[in-house]
Parts: C-alpha cells; structure tokens; sequence
C-alpha cells in the first residue's frame, strides 16, 4: 500500500533525501547552514538522524564546496551539494562547468561524478537582481549534466531520489518561493529523470513551461478553458533530456506551442524547444519570458520581470488568431 | 570598561563618532520596524503591507567599527562593502534620507528603487556598494586601489568592510594577495561578528582568522576590540595614515558581535542566548555614552544628539513614504547602451 503523505515543497526534499541517505551509505550532504536544515528546511532534521560527517556543514565557499563534490563522488560518494541560491552557485561555476561536467569524458569514462548541486532558482520576492536570476539555460548548454526543475511537492520528491540515482552530475533548482506549497506525495511514486507531467489536456495549443511558471499557465489554461479553448500544458521537470516524445507528440496534434519561462526570453531554453518543434513538426511557435533586464528591487520593476496568467493567455490567443 | 586608549580622543570627535553610531542604530531600528512581515528572504513571505521589502541585514552592536574607520575617510577615498551595508554607508556620508528612499523601493533612493537595503550606495561619496555576493567586494577594493595606483590619486585610499565568514572564500586570499604585490592604498576591514548566516564562524574557521592570513602574506594586520569606538578610531587613525603615505595595504581585524538575527525576520533561535546576553553587555553605544560621561560631556548634549537622529530618522521615513514610486520603464534603463530591455 503506498503511503501517501501531505508534504510542503521543503518537506518533500528532506523526505527524498533521507530516503536516499536511508538506502544508500554513500550519499552525504554538504553545504553553508545544512547543519541547521537549510535555509529553506529543505534539510531539517538530516544532521540530527545522520550525523555530521554525512550532513557537512561547510565554510562560505562555494568553489570548495562544488570542487570538494567532484572530489567525493570520483572517490565513491555520492555528495548533494548545496549552494543556497543559483546566484551563488556562480561562485562555484569553474568547479562545476570544468571539473563535474567534464570529468567522466574528458578522463574516457575512467571517473564518474555522481552529485546533485542543488541551487534554488527563479525570483525571490524583494531580493533585487543578485538573488532571483533563472539560469537554467546556462546549464542546460553543457553537456555531461542532467538539469531538473520541479514544480510539485511530489516531483521534488521523486525527482530527487531519481537525481541522486542517476549517476551523473545533476544540476538541481527548486524554486526559491516554491519551498511552502504543499501537495500530496506518494513515497512509492518513482518519477523518472527525463519524463514530462501533462497538467492538463486539450487539443488546442501547446503550453510547455517548468517550475514556478507551471502555476502561470495552469491559471491561463483554467482562463482560456472558460473561452472554450482547450491546452494542452506539459511540465517538462526535466529540462536535460527533455521531454521530446510528449512536447512532439502534443506539438503535432495542436500545431501551436508556446513556450513559458520564467528567465529572461533572450537565450533562454524556450528558444531550444521552440526551434526544435518547428524543425520536427512544423508548428506555429512563440516563446514567453522575462525581458532581458535584471530583476528590480521595488514591486513595480520586479513586476517587470514576471510573467502572470495573464500574458501567457494572450500570448496563446495571438499564436491562434 | 573602556579601552584605556580612549581619552587620547579629545571630546568634540568622541560625540561625532557618538552622532555616527546613534544615527546607524536610529536608522536600522526604523528600518526594522517598517519592514515588519515584509521580508521575503529565508523562506518568508513578503507582506503588502510592509514599507521595507526584501531581506534587511542589520548591523545592530556593530556600528563602532564603521563610526571609528570612516571618520578618518575623505570623500575622494572608496568603500566597498556587505550585504550589511548601511553602516558603512551612512559613515561614508551618504544622505540618510536618500538611504530611506531607496530601502522604501522609491524613486528618489540612491538606486532609483533597483537596488534596496542589500545594494544600498552612494557613489557620489565614494562609497561603491552593499553587495549580495559574500566577498565580492574584496576584488573590486583592490581594482578601486588600483586604479587610484594608476591615476595617480596619491594619498587616496580604499577601504573594504566585509564578514569573518568572507574570508574563507577565496576571492579574500587572491585580493589581499594583489593588494600586497601591488602594494595597492587599500585598509581591508574585517568585521568579526562571530557568525555567519546561521553557522556560528569560529569552527569554520581553521587558524586565526583575518588577522593571521593577513600576517601570512606579509600584510601589518592589527586586531581589536570593535565595540570600543575610541579604541577602533585610534587604530583606524594609524592604520589609513600608513596606507595614504604609501605603506601598502593593512588589515584591521575589528571583534564586535552580531546582535540581531542574520536578517531581521531571523530571531536567531539557533544562538545560545547567554551569549547574546554577554554581547549585548558591551554595547558599543552605551560603552561609549558611559566614557563621554565621565570625560567632561553632558548628559544633556548626548540626548541631544539621539533626538536630533531621531527626529531625522522621522523625517526621512516621512519623505520616504510620500516619495514617488520608480515609473515602470525605469525597469529597462540603465541595463546597457545599446539594445536595453529589447526581447522581441
Ligand atoms: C557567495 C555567497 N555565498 C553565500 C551567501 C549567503 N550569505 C549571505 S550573508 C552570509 C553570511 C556572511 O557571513 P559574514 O561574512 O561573517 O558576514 P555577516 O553576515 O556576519 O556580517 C551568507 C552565507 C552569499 N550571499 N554569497
């Protein structure tokens, strides 16, 4: 019998990691404050059960703190490395560009890195431009990491237990305002690296969008549904290795996709997608993001950067008028 | 209780390092108040209805350390500094109004609204910026030394606030490392608080700390005792006169404490409250009300002066408040010269 539990965001990683921890000696977690549960929660209670020699708390080092998880996993663990925020996780870019993502073809498979570098994303209210970046682009462009964002208590549990499974280096964003929405979550539910979610069905267009930016386009399908216009909207969760099978499928049926995304649109992975269901199945494309300005401080500019229901309805009724 | 270096400081410059301290409590504890529920960072969520959004970095019991480096500062010499920044911004000179506008996210704050508590600056003063990125400002006071180095700004200097938790990262090493090879006008400030965040600093820290990695790369480090203002002026005094006459860079190793939480929603649960207690004993204001006292100045001059910080802290959360929000297309401008803001 599954055991299903009424989780928050934050609740679900501690779960997910734990189970992990439980199942397999090798997994440990290190990072800034981890010692005291995260920031977040998102690792409360771990030290308590584990101890600290597999919960690390570690000095503000972000470079350390990535370089020393390549270091663990080449030599048979298999670390979470936490980096506070994807800001920060710029502290330790060389160490994971240059070192995790290269290590096991650049050594001819002879090393393998199996870490997850968890690296909260997205805008965090009032937090101003060094604290609410979406870079999930720029990891998606290196090959040899996996990139996973997920949108539900359930997803962050299952995708989780699935990041620290995989064997490669996962680049992990949870959403920096995601951390108190609960949900139910199914410990027994496997979700596995790689799959997309349908939020809901229809045969109209095509929404594809990805964390925090799923509850947008819920809200403008629940909206345009009203007009009598039925989407099709995929989470994809995993942005590296999308989805294709789903996105194509539903892109071939409705011949209109937009793309949803929370960065800013310029270079952004919509870009990818959109060109990629074009050159497979002809559709009609659109991409939706944010500006290419920094995040502001003050509510009317950080409002700037967000994209609400609102414009992702107009968007979708532009692409089929 | 007090350093016994203090009476070396004659009474006039013992109440403007008094005014300065009083004025930085003044203005974090009206910060504080109008951010109540407003703070989003560490897992909080923003209220509506809150004046100050966004995490505030208070540097309450911390305000000696700025008072007693800044005073000996020109308006032509740099800082840089923390995420908790505003201090050391108000030391600098930088209109305390102006600061309340841009922590109230209006436009007529220093950062026109972009920036808030956490970028708080006013470069019309020299001061170059609270930043979000913990040591990020310890290469960019030696690339401000520098070019003071290059353009000949003799007798100018850069001064660099940053956390004991900054100096294990390595941008701290690699900057005091240039700064010694360049023998670069720059006084690297440190100050100890004891913690970092939520982890207490000290068992992250092998060796000595500031000071000891400082000695290690031949830069003349000087501790003390950061909650004595009398005590941190006079060896500020020194260390910027050696600095400005070309002796190269200097580290000042300040002690001081962390009395708030790491943001002003963080009550700090995790810290043993005895030690709170302890600090809280060595006040760096009422230590130094107590010296004042008993060289010469009034109690009535001393309260007066926190009613005059008072009254301003008023006024400028009055102005604040009344002050226009940034236009929206304000959100595009100063982004870059060419193509700004252009996504389509
Ligand atoms: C590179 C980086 N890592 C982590 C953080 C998160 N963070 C913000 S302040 C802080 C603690 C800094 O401690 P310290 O340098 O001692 O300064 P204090 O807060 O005590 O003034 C941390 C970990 C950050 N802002 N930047």
């Amino acid at each position: 019998m599954a055991l299903t539990k009424d989780l928050s965001y934050s609740e679900a990683a501690v779960l997910a990691v734990q189970r992990e921890m439980e199942a397999d000696a090798r997994v440990v977690v290190l990072g800034e404050d981890v010692g005291r549960g995260g920031i977040f929660g998102q690792y409360k209670g771990l030290q308590q059960t584990f101890g600290a020699e597999r919960v690390i708390d570690t000095p503000i080092s972000e470079a350390a703190i990535m370089g020393a998880g390549v270091g663990m996993a080449l030599a048979g663990l298999r670390p979470v490395v936490e980096m506070r925020v994807v800001d920060f996780a710029l502290c330790g870019m060389d160490e994971l560009v240059n070192q995790a993502a290269k290590n096991r073809f650049m050594f001819g498979g002879q090393g393998r890195v199996p870490l997850v570098a968890r690296m909260p994303g997205g805008i965090w209210d009032a937090s101003a431009a060094q604290h609410s970046q979406s870079l999930e682009a720029w990891f998606a462009h290196l090959p040899g990491v996996v990139v996973v964002s997920p949108s539900t208590p359930q997803d962050n549990y299952s995708l989780l237990r699935a990041a620290l499974q995989c064997g490669d280096p996962v680049v992990y964003i949870e959403h920096k305002t995601l951390w108190g929405l609960r949900g139910e979550v199914d410990e027994d539910m496997a979700v596995p690296l790689g799959k997309a979610r349908r939020v809901r069905e229809g045969n109209a267009i095509t929404i594809v969008s990805w964390s925090k930016q799923v509850q947008a386009c819920t809200a403008a399908c629940d909206a345009l549904a009203a007009e009598g216009i039925a989407a099709d909207l995929i989470d994809l969760r995993t942005l590296w290795l999308w989805d294709r099978e789903t996105v194509l499928a539903s892109c071939a049926r409705t011949q209109r996709l937009l793309v949803v995304h929370e960065a800013v649109q310029v270079a952004g992975f919509g870009a990818e997608i959109a060109a990629t269901a074009a050159e497979a199945t002809g559709c009609r494309v659109a991409r939706l993001g944010a500006p290419r300005i920094p995040v502001g401080y003050a509510p009317v500019l950080e409002a700037q950067s967000r994209v609400g229901a609102e414009a992702v309805a107009t968007a979708a009724k532009k692409l089929l008028g | 209780m007090d350093s016994s270096n203090s009476s070396a400081t004659p009474r006039i410059i013992g109440e403007a390092l008094y005014r300065t301290m009083v004025r930085i409590r003044a203005f974090e504890n009206a910060a504080e108040a109008a951010s109540q529920g407003g703070v989003s960072a560490y897992g909080q969520q923003a209220a509506g209805s809150a004046k100050v959004r966004g995490p505030l970095h208070l540097s309450t019991g911390q305000e000696a350390v700025p008072a007693g480096v800044c005073a000996h500062l020109r308006v032509s010499d740099y800082l840089t500094s923390t995420h908790r920044g505003h201090g050391h911004t108000l030391a600098k000179g930088a209109d305390l109004v102006r600061m309340m506008c841009e922590l109230f996210g209006k436009a007529t704050g220093f950062n026109g609204g972009k920036g808030g508590s956490m970028h708080i600056a006013d470069f019309s003063v020299g001061m170059l910026g609270a930043n979000g990125v913990v040591a990020a400002g310890l290469p960019i006071a030696v690339g401000a030394a520098h070019a003071q180095k290059v353009l000949k700004k003799n007798g100018d200097i850069t001064v660099c606030f940053f956390g004991d938790g900054a100096i294990n990262r390595g941008p701290f090493l690699e900057a005091l490392n240039w700064a010694r090879v360049y023998e670069l006008p720059v006084l690297f400030v440190c100050e100890d608080n004891r913690w970092s965040a939520t982890t207490a600093s000290g068992p992250m820290t092998a060796g000595e700390g500031a000071s000891a990695r400082a000695a290690s790369m031949d830069i003349a480090a000087t501790q003390v005792d950061g909650n004595d203002v009398f005590a941190v002026h006079e060896t500020a005094a020194r260390l910027v006169h050696e600095v400005r006459d070309g002796g190269g860079p200097r580290l000042l190793h300040a002690l001081t404490y962390r009395v708030k939480g790491h943001v002003s929603v963080d009550l700090a649960a995790y810290r043993d409250p005895a030690e709170l207690a302890a600090a809280v004993e060595t006040d760096p204001i009422a230590r130094a009300r107590g010296h004042l006292l008993s060289h010469g100045a009034t109690a009535a001059a001393l309260d007066a002066i926190e009613n005059a910080a008072r009254d301003e802290v008023d006024t400028a959360l009055a102005i604040a408040d009344a002050a226009p929000w940034p236009d929206a297309t304000a959100a595009f401008t100063d982004v870059q010269t060419i193509g700004a803001g252009q996504w389509h």
